[in-house]
């Protein structure tokens, strides 16, 4: 069973969502990363890009698959995890924590958003 | 419904993430592709491929009309020994990929899951007019691969009897053994590039068999694989994987398996077509690359000469565990397949620059004598 934090918001595509101040924390949930498999490729966008919800903002990849990551709000890429450009590895690990992969400073705009309960419940109904 | 091979609630039990291919619900990894793929090339890992399609052909005929469908020289296949094989289309194009065991009276031939029944069906008519009988053994067998370095050393003290036939088993070499009290039917033959053993014993024993081998040497030595790995070890020394770098629309020159097609053995089917595309030369070829911009090639990505035109199509692609750096196999023009050209691989519709490298990306370590 996947960890899920219950202060986080998840979206549908499997990242989750941290508030932090008048910014936001981004990453993939630990469903996502137990699905793609270990990481060994990643491509982040630049500080200063600015993304919709939905947008795709970056890439992911294992050995077996690529899978897109999407911007579950909208804003600009205040600073981006660097430390995974070498090691990817956190994403695996540590998916909530050292795998985090943006911040942002949220336009206010968003996908529509789970709680914990949720997206438990979510991915229950996916086959999980 | 997906088929399951007998294995299934054991794969399930172990925690394994089942996955779709070919029509089968199997375990693409179970502690993650990169472990697996390195325990098979350090030591040693298992594999059930009960899925793939196991047919004998007996009868007075059975070489005759072996020698007719497949383009190896199966009279070149001594009792005891296996031989890698194609079926082709008259046209040249490949049916399948096989390997042909020779057991005493009869020839085992392995194929690929996905093709079972298209095989089956291929085999069933260029078999009229021949003496030979056909029996699918796929449901009534289980197969499994025990792959690796440390592989033949482990497998040696699962044998039942006294002196070893696995042991002194060569390259390509299958026997009758006796293991954990089942009669076992084993060859020294893999996917991975490794020297290693595939399995073939009926299928309730499967369960009980699978759950002995992993217990082999010391807890961990044998450890359990899924397809993830089995295609990450067969791509880095290059072996073809049906549905990419061959089908029925790739002949065996494009695929750089001319060493399969031995027009001198006599006619069989595809024989004329594929002496015509030899004489002129593929027009088209696969090609070993490695990355030069960042990006990794996956499968169906188009490649592009650094016109821009768009020239051919990635046929597999993936980070190569053991070699550290993405790598990709692709079909290109046969000029832009020599060593040192360059292309461009469209990965997310940005072209990215890749340059040919020799295959295999990875050297096998067969056994052989």
């Amino acid at each position: 069973m996947s960890a899920i934090p219950a202060d986080l918001r998840y979206s549908k595509s499997d990242e989750w969502v941290r508030v932090e101040g008048d910014e936001v924390v981004i990453g993939i949930t630990d469903y996502a990363q137990e699905q793609l498999g270990d990481i060994v490729y990643l491509e982040l966008p630049r500080v200063g890009a600015t993304f919709a919800p939905g947008d795709s903002f970056g890439v992911i990849e294992s050995v077996k698959a690529s899978s897109d990551l999407y911007a579950p709000v909208g804003g600009e890429v205040t600073a981006v995890n660097s430390d995974l450009e070498s090691d990817q590895q956190p994403i695996n690990s540590d998916p909530y924590g050292a795998g985090w992969l943006i911040r942002m400073r949220p336009s206010g705009e968003e996908e529509e958003l789970m709680d914990a309960v949720a997206y438990a419940a979510y991915l229950e109904g996916r086959g999980h | 419904m997906l088929k399951r091979t007998p294995l299934f609630d054991a794969h399930r039990a172990a925690g394994a993430r089942m996955v779709e291919f070919g029509g089968w619900e199997m375990p693409v990894q179970y502690s993650g592709i990169i472990e697996e793929h390195h325990a098979v090339r350090q030591g040693a890992g298992l594999f059930d491929i009960s899925h793939m399609g196991r047919f004998m052909v007996r009868g007075p005929h059975a070489v005759t009309f072996l020698q007719h469908v497949v383009t190896c020289d199966v009279t070149a296949i001594p009792i005891g020994q296996s031989s890698y094989g194609l079926l082709c289309r008259p046209d040249g194009g490949i049916v399948d990929d096989i390997f042909i065991y020779h057991v005493p009276d009869e020839f085992l031939v392995v194929v690929n899951a996905a093709n079972r029944d298209k095989d089956r069906a291929w085999l069933q008519e260029y078999a009229r007019g021949f003496d030979v009988e056909l029996e699918d053994r796929s449901e009534r067998w289980a197969m499994l691969a025990l792959q690796g370095p440390a592989a033949e050393a482990l497998l040696v003290n699962a044998e039942d009897c006294e002196t070893s036939e696995l042991g002194h088993l060569p390259f390509h070499g299958v026997a009758l053994t006796s293991m954990f009290g089942v009669n076992v039917l084993i060859a020294r033959t893999g996917y991975t590039g490794e020297d290693g053993f595939e399995l073939f014993f009926k299928a309730p024993h499967a369960e009980m068999v699978w759950t002995r081998l992993l217990a082999l040497g010391t807890p961990g030595s044998v450890k359990p694989c899924g397809l993830g790995a089995r295609d990450s070890l067969r791509f880095e020394p290059c072996l073809a994987l049906y549905g990419h770098e061959i089908s029925e629309t790739i002949n065996p020159y494009e695929a750089r398996l001319g060493w399969v097609v031995k027009l001198d053995k006599g006619d069989f089917v595809g024989r004329e077509a594929l002496a015509a595309i030899k004489a002129r030369g593929p027009a088209r070829r696969l090609a070993g690359f490695e990355m030069v911009g960042r990006g990794i090639a996956r499968a169906d990505y188009p490649v592009h000469a650094l016109s821009g035109e768009r020239v051919g199509h990635v046929t597999s692609g993936m980070p190569a565990p053991t070699l550290g750096k993405p790598l990709g196999i692709a079909l290109v023009p046969t000029p832009l397949s020599a060593e040192a050209s360059e292309f461009d691989v469209i990965i997310r519709e940005k072209p990215v620059r890749a340059r040919v490298i020799k295959m295999p990306f990875y050297r096998p370590r067969y056994k052989k004598a």
